[in-house]
């Protein structure tokens, strides 16, 4: 089954780029945007037979690799 | 002083603090990152500075869970000391040898320049050849080493006086304008609880020959050779 890992900076959290995107954003003249945020999305084939052991293996993946949860939090989509 | 210097894919800065260690008066092996154990009677066990895995996913985060980083988890468990320079600092925080993560850069630019800092601490195995508050003259060179702990976290650290050096102007006064990474408190160089663990952005190394600029990184092989 596929799945998607969406990795974000914890609130609080300073973001250098996401910032650097905001100014990019307000000089293209792109208006209406108060702030921005990057994260980081990963794409994964799972070989799991069913919904709750993909979840399993996943959050392993997010607390042992993907996501350092000192500064970032993790969401799991199994699609 | 029997150093293992530990060599990832990327790291490049190896053979510069090797060569650091051996004129203290260090021997040094070199230890490859698949390698399960360090060499018999290691002390130190040291991660040099680089790029390791090219800063994939996050710096230090896939070299912070390679086999050789289960070895150097063991050697500081039983006490035995460990070094880690620049991408060392940032896998030592990867792989939770010591708290809190580098974050990029304040200002988002890679920078390198000469550094002052300001020494802490000297009553420990890798300060004891410099003087306490001493102002020392060193390398910085690195695109994310703005220390971030949570705030429970920086108190400890801060109540614990596991500070090893802070970003200084050359006068040894804390100064914004003097921490170009935005790292919180100034902090430079972290120690582990126990202080058997160190890790330290800026480049010590850089700094043993007075040929190439400067000889205050001595301080630091010498205190660990002694």
């Amino acid at each position: 089954m596929k799945a998607r890992i969406i990795v974000t900076l914890k609130t609080g959290v300073l973001d250098p780029q996401g910032k650097a995107i905001e100014a990019a954003l307000k000089s293209l003249g792109i208006d209406g945007i108060d702030s921005v945020r990057q994260g980081k999305v990963f794409d994964l084939e799972v070989s799991a037979a069913d919904g709750p052991t993909a979840e399993a293996t996943l959050r392993t993946a997010c607390e042992k690799l993907l996501a350092n949860t000192v500064v970032e939090n993790y969401a799991i989509e199994i699609l | 002083m029997h150093a293992a210097v530990v060599v990832f894919p990327g790291s490049n800065r190896e053979s510069d603090v090797a060569r650091a260690l051996r004129r203290s008066g260090a021997r040094v092996s070199m230890v490859w990152h698949a390698d399960h154990d360090l060499p018999a009677g290691t002390d130190l066990a040291v991660l040099p500075g680089g790029f390791s895995y090219g800063d994939y996913l996050r710096c230090g985060a896939i070299a912070g869970r390679a086999a050789a980083m289960d070895a150097v988890r063991a050697h500081a468990a039983r006490g035995g000391l460990v070094l880690g320079i620049c991408n060392g600092f940032q896998i030592l925080c990867e792989s939770g040898l010591l708290p809190g993560v580098l974050m990029r850069n304040v200002n988002r630019r890679f920078i390198c320049h000469r550094q002052t800092l300001r020494v802490e601490r000297t009553d420990t195995r890798f300060t004891s050849a410099y003087q306490k508050g001493q102002v020392i003259d060193v390398c910085v060179a690195h695109g994310e080493g703005n220390y971030f702990a949570d705030p429970e976290t920086l108190a400890r650290i801060e109540g614990e006086g596991r500070v090893a050096f802070r970003y200084c102007d050359a006068a040894g006064t804390i100064t914004v304008e003097a921490n170009r990474n935005g790292s919180l408190n100034a902090i430079a160089g972290v120690y582990s609880e126990a202080g058997n663990v160190l890790g330290m952005m800026p480049h010590p190394e850089n700094f043993v020959e007075g040929l190439i600029g400067g000889t205050d990184g001595r301080g630091l092989f010498d205190s660990l050779a002694a």
